[in-house]
């Protein structure tokens, strides 16, 4: 692969352009779906990613993270997100589509008629586990597990890292007190997610692939797993090196590559930088400008929420239901926004009282 | 060669096994599904929709047919691992090299890899089809505590082999326990526990110790990990398994358009 392509793929894969690219990538395969699932588009994109690896490859830093045994997996679950993404809006295309003209969905057509569990379902199984068994003892017999060097509590690894399915959370702590990325956020991950079945009220779309009849929880379901999940779990496999810095993925892990961190508060932007003051003495003085925001952020939003865009929604699904939703939606956004505020504008906290354990 | 076969299905030890002929009948299908029990879990009918692989993905089952794995060859892994800081490594090492056929540690470690994606990829299916709405909700719910166990199951095996990958990956993985609201000594709330002026919350006594048995990763953690992992959760889970298969069929079978 030509230079000039791995400098461009690393400049990419920086935390800013990566979070826009990927952004942008859900919302014009959303937007444009009706074009981009189309079977021709969907195999030359997959053709095309499979060169890249194949390409790519070679490159020996590239080599050496993706071929570390653990991180196996995350190519597996890389080409089936990208397979069953496919898959599944194109069905909601081609439903959207018999709806529109009035006839009824593809599950709605089959289903009427209902067929033996022998030999109909059972075979399907069959073969499914049949192969599944074959990829197992393939992979097992070609690819060993991991064993490093015995334990020790007095050498660290660098990067120290969490099982891969976790790292989303690990890249929560950068950006967050440990007790909100640790506990907060999993618990209003797990809360959110048993919230879901009784905070959509909307009936449609049950049993059959759509995207036309909701919209909206398909968006925010594929921003919220895709997007905020995923997506953290790849850039914590292979772009998050030693220190825990950022490395494009033709990159040497070099453990010396220093990221400037001085990241400030909130509260020395108002103060000392805008002011020209020194920080008050009192906390929740000097957090006052962090403290209004977030409680304007909280507050506020889902108040303006409900009278303008919302307004449809909060009258289907009732107070309560709204602001739970509310509640569990501005959490969400809260976190790509941190992300890029500490990319930016280096910020650190919102508000950041050490003393209250209360660092945002 | 037929005269063979019908004395073997003749007989009365086939017949005390299988009530029925070969299920090329309606009759025989529905006996074949009815008078096995672990075919039983499934309806003698099913929607044709339900069944195609481009609705379910069969990631559900796949997860189960995963489990399933984990639980035979993580069977064997228990023959020959010992769960000490002293032998666990060892153990790891000596099953690769002087063990007959000795994959079944890299069929465990991938097939847990495997399942943690499948769990994921069936939730994702779950949620595109709408599958958790009326009445399915609460199954849905059952779905997202199997999904927390399955994670649960997969972090504490990942302790197991006793090298630098595992205990600092767990290490890293538990020290957020630390700063849990007022049971950790460095979350917020932990000062206001106490009376006095006596603390309550020390390193020495919060949810992190008692998750891990001491202060840092070590041989007590290596043993709660080892009993949760190969007994706890396994237990927790396949009850929650039951629960859900008998919800799927209580709620109707696979969902489909009303
Ligand atoms: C250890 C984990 C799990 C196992 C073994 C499992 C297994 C299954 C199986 C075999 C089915 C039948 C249909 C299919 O294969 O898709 C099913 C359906 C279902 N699962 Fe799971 N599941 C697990 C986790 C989850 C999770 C994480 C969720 C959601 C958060 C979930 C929610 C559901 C729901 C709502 C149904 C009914 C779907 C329908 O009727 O179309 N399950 N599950």
């Amino acid at each position: 692969m030509p230079q000039f392509l791995k400098d461009l793929i690393d400049a990419a894969t920086a935390p800013i352009p990566y979070t826009v690219l990927t952004t942008l990538l859900l919302g014009a395969v959303l937007y444009f779906r009706k074009i981009l699932t189309h079977p021709v588009v969907f195999t030359a994109v997959s053709v095309l990613i499979t060169l890249f690896f194949v390409l790519a490859f070679k490159d020996p830093n590239f080599n050496k993270i993706i071929t570390k045994p653990d991180n196996v997996p995350i190519l597996i679950l890389i080409a089936t997100i990208l397979f069953f993404t496919w898959l599944s809006l194109r069905r909601a295309v081609l439903n959207d589509e018999r709806t529109k003209r009035g006839e009824p969905t593809l599950e709605g057509e089959l289903s009427k008629k209902k067929v033996f569990t022998w030999p109909d379902l059972v075979f399907t199984e069959f073969i499914c586990m049949l192969l599944f068994t074959a990829l197992l003892m393939v992979w097992s017999i070609e690819i060993q597990a991991p064993i490093e060097e015995a334990a020790s509590q007095a050498r660290t690894p660098n990067p120290s890292k969490a099982p891969w399915y976790f790292l989303g959370l690990q890249e929560m702590l950068v950006y967050f007190d440990p007790w909100i990325a640790g506990v907060l956020l999993p618990s209003f991950i797990v809360v959110g997610l048993m919230a879901i079945p009784y905070l959509d009220v909307n009936p449609k779309g049950n049993g059959y692939y759509t995207f036309e009849e909701r919209p909206f929880a398909i968006s925010f379901f594929m921003v919220g797993f895709l997007l905020l999940w995923v997506s953290l779990v790849i850039m914590g496999t292979f772009l998050r090196g030693p220190n825990w810095s950022f490395f494009g993925p033709f990159e040497y892990w070099d453990p010396h590559k220093l990221e400037p961190m001085v990241s400030i508060n909130l509260s020395e932007y108002f103060w000392v930088k805008a002011l020209g003051k020194y920080l008050p003495a009192n906390p929740i003085v000097r957090e006052i400008p962090g403290l209004l925001m977030l409680g304007a952020y909280f507050v506020v939003v889902p108040v303006i929420c409900a009278k303008t865009i919302f307004k449809k929604m909060l009258a289907e699904m009732g107070m309560v239901r709204f602001y739970i939703f509310m509640h569990l939606l501005l959490w969400t956004a809260l976190v790509p926004m941190k992300m890029v505020l500490r990319w930016t504008i280096n910020l650190k906290y919102i508000v950041g009282i050490p003393e209250w354990f209360l660092n945002v | 060669m037929d005269k063979i076969l019908s004395y073997i299905t003749g007989s009365q030890i086939w017949k005390s096994i299988f009530r029925h002929g070969y299920p090329d009948t309606p009759r025989n299908r529905t006996l074949a599904v009815l008078s096995n029990v672990v075919l039983h879990l499934h309806p003698v009918k099913v929607r044709r929709s339900g069944i195609r692989l481009s609705y379910t993905w069969c990631m559900g089952g796949l997860t189960f047919f995963l489990f399933l794995i984990e639980t035979i060859t993580g069977l064997l892994l228990m023959f020959y691992y010992r769960p000490t800081a002293e032998l666990a490594l060892q153990d790891i090492v000596a099953l690769r090299e002087h063990v007959p056929i000795g994959v079944m540690r890299e069929v465990h470690r991938w097939s847990a890899h495997l399942m943690v994606i499948t769990v994921w990829l069936h939730m994702y299916r779950v949620f595109l089809t709408g599958s958790y709405k009326p009445p399915r909700e609460f199954n849905w719910n059952v779905g997202v505590i199997l999904l927390v166990i399955t994670l649960l199951l997969s972090f504490t095996g990942y302790l197991l082999p006793w090298d630098q990958l595992a205990v600092w990956a767990i290490t890293v993985g538990t020290n957020m326990a630390r700063a849990t609201p007022f049971i950790g000594h460095e979350g917020p709330g932990a000062a206001l526990v106490g009376f006095g002026g006596l603390q309550m919350v020390h390193a020495g006594d919060d949810v992190r110790f008692g998750l891990l048995a001491g202060r840092f990763v070590g041989e007590g953690a290596l043993l709660r990990f080892y009993v949760l992992h190969c007994l706890g959760f396994p237990l927790v889970a396949a009850s929650l398994m039951a629960l859900h298969f008998w919800r799927v069929r209580k709620d109707g079978g696979i969902s489909g358009p009303l």
